[in-house]
């Protein structure tokens, strides 16, 4: 770490909280705070109290949220959403226990889940529909408007609509794409890949790739800004930022935010400015301001703690993180 | 960093045992707690154990190597079973009956998350003393899990005469001489024996010494996958072996199932050691040689319809 330009620390204003497990998503539910834990637990938080609720029979793989609901996956086969207060509701059951490490939710309410090679998908309304995939499918996102599911499986990423018999449209690119995300004007698709790179679409009549590649490792953690002009992503030992305006980034270098002697595992944009959370695998996070690249310390490096989870709260006020070794925290920003 | 979770390869032909032995090593009093990855789901419900389901999904990567095939839903189990570090001691994977052992051993060097997390042992092959002769003539998934095999459990002697039970020992030992072979009747093997092998680990490659010194000289020619060896009774030169082992791997990739060497480079005091699995090779300088030792080169090869002569051709070329 550049020691010369230690960056001003944020330290004092967070609080820690003990989820005592790995910590595989958090997400604000309004004021409560809700940490989806790899024992099958989600830990809600509350203004200081803490409540331990057990959602699933084994371990949650997989989880998001609404900002109503934490909507978990886990290896017991099942998809339990869990509200800011009561008792966790299924809503799925898999008769085979299959795993279930993808979830994900639409603006208008639907959720979709994996199991073996068949993504299901269940509207606003209740209505299941389910799809049978020639690969096993991984990332799972929705369109950012439409009743459209992107599905990262081998050798490309699927776009399904769920409530037509259409066969899914399939952008191919060899290799296993891994995680997928859809940019807020539905105008790019990008999946992050096994080969340590992402892979992009500019949708339209005729897909165009976009390949951004180089780095160290895999690029498992992907935010756009709020303006959806830039698309951050870890994998390397700074966070990397890629330029979405026009064309995309074909062409294009990105930006390199927060580079310090560790890898970055998790990014997370601020709901309202261009400044970037970057957690790495010593336990370290910044905060990080694009346009000045100017650093923030928010937690110093912590052995075997990396960082796995992080949600800023819906105005960006609160920003709450979670780490490998169980612990967790949240930063309220100064005003 | 902690401690590499190591796993364990199982694999046999249908029907040779593979679930015996499996219920064995997790039923058996042994204090260890194991992640389970079945090809079959439901096939093995053990209490206390993760148990999770494979579909033995193979793709290929994009760096150009044809043979660099890896099990894409292994990459994808270990890291959900990463979040779970501490709950379990080792991981075993059992693959089906036909399945190829080499993209499941090459995701362990292909993949740099499972590499960081998890080490080969061994591969574990289940055979039949019975019906494996049948199967070699029949069946080449079941000659490729005996060449790969770091141990071999030759299973069922019981339904075998004393004469057959050493025809099919010799059969496998020409395909691969360096596994260590345990005859069995109903997998009854110590667990020891099966775990805790250190196969690939470059450090643990003390020797390549046949397990077995074939009494007479048998040839195989027929055989399109056996091994062979070759020495050099002194140093080789590195500049000349470097680029040449290189080049027979990519050649000959696809047909080198496993490769191994213990290598003296000419003024270097310690040892070379080598392993590889088709076109991947795994290789740093070791310990020093020992004063009693004999400084000598040895490269074992197993694999299909591999010229013998050609390769020791190129390899003697690489004396120093």
């Amino acid at each position: 770490m550049d020691t010369q330009t230690k960056p001003v620390s944020l330290r004092e204003h967070v609080v820690p909280v003990t989820a005592g497990e790995h910590v595989v998503s958090a997400s604000w539910l309004k004021q409560t705070l809700a940490f989806a834990l790899a024992d099958g637990r989600v830990l809600r938080w509350r203004d200081g109290e803490t409540e331990s609720i057990d959602a699933h029979a084994g371990g949650i793989l997989s989880a998001c949220s609404d900002g109503e609901r934490l909507i978990s996956g886990g290896d017991d086969g099942r998809v339990v959403t869990t509200a800011a207060e009561g008792e966790p509701i299924e809503i799925y059951r898999d008769a085979k226990r299959r795993w279930i490490d993808a979830v994900t939710f639409s603006g208008s309410g639907a959720i979709a889940w994996n199991t073996g090679k068949t993504v299901h998908a269940r509207d606003d309304k209740g209505k299941l529909r389910s799809f049978d995939f020639a690969s096993t499918p991984q990332g799972l996102v929705f369109a950012p408007k439409g009743y459209r599911l992107a599905v990262a499986q081998m050798n490309g990423v699927s776009l399904w609509y769920p409530n037509t018999e259409a066969k899914p449209e399939f952008l191919e690119w060899k290799g296993s794409h891994l995680d997928v995300t859809w940019s807020a004007d539905g105008r790019f698709v990008v999946s992050s890949m096994q080969e340590n790179a992402l892979h992009g679409w500019r949708l339209g009549d005729k897909p165009t790739h976009m390949r951004m590649t180089g780095y160290p490792a895999k690029p498992r953690s992907l935010s756009w800004s709020h303006d959806g002009l830039w698309l951050a992503s870890s994998g390397a030992d700074a966070a990397i930022i890629w330029p979405f305006q026009g064309e995309g980034p074909t062409g294009k270098a990105p930006r390199e935010c927060g580079a310090r002697h560790a890898k970055v595992t998790r990014v997370a944009f601020h709901p309202k400015a261009l400044v970037l959370a970057v957690g790495y695998d010593d336990g370290c996070i910044l905060l990080v301001r694009l346009t000045d690249a100017s650093e923030l310390l928010v937690r110093p490096p912590l052995k075997a703690s990396g960082i796995t989870a992080f949600a800023w709260d819906k105005l960006g006020k609160r920003l709450a993180f979670g780490a490998e070794d169980g612990a967790a925290g949240i930063l309220t920003l100064p005003t | 960093m902690s401690e590499k979770i190591p796993v364990t390869v199982l694999t046999g032909y249908l029907g040779a045992g593979k679930t015996t032995l499996l219920n064995r090593i997790l039923t058996e009093d042994h204090g260890k707690k194991f992640a389970v990855i079945v090809n079959e789901f439901g096939e093995a419900g053990i209490d206390g154990d993760l148990v999770v389901g494979a579909d033995e999904e193979i793709f290929e990567m994009n760096n150009g190597c044809i043979c660099c095939t890896v099990r894409g839903d292994l990459i994808r189990i270990l890291d959900g079973l990463m979040k779970r570090k501490g709950k379990f001691d080792a991981i075993i994977v059992e693959t089906t009956g036909l399945a190829d052992p080499a993209p499941v051993a090459q995701t362990f060097f292909v993949d740099q998350d499972v590499g960081d997390a998890t080490k080969l042992d061994a591969v574990v092959t289940v055979t039949d003393a019975k019906w494996l002769k049948d199967r070699l003539k029949d069946a080449p998934e079941a000659k490729n899990q005996i060449a790969f095999a770091d141990v071999i459990i030759l299973n069922k002697t019981d339904l075998v005469t004393a004469e057959e039970l050493a025809g099919v020992e010799a059969a496998i030992r020409a395909i691969n001489p360096y596994a260590k072979l345990h005859k069995t009747t109903r997998c009854d093997v110590a667990i020891d024996k099966l775990l805790d092998r250190n196969a690939f680990d470059l450090d643990r490659i003390l020797d390549i010494e046949p397990d077995f010194l074939e009494s007479g000289h048998h040839h195989h020619h027929s055989d399109d996958v056996r091994s062979m060896s070759f020495t050099i009774p002194g140093d080789v030169d590195p500049d000349k072996f470097m680029p040449w082992i290189n080049d027979i791997s990519q050649a000959q990739g696809p047909n080198i199932l496993r490769s191994k060497g213990i290598l003296s480079f000419k003024d270097e005091p310690r040892r070379f050691v080598f392993q590889g699995v088709h076109m991947i090779l795994d290789g740093d300088l070791q310990r020093d040689w020992k004063a009693d030792e004999k400084r000598e080169s040895r490269l074992v090869f197993i694999g299909r319809d591999l010229d013998e002569n050609e390769l020791r051709k190129g390899f003697m070329a690489c004396a120093a």
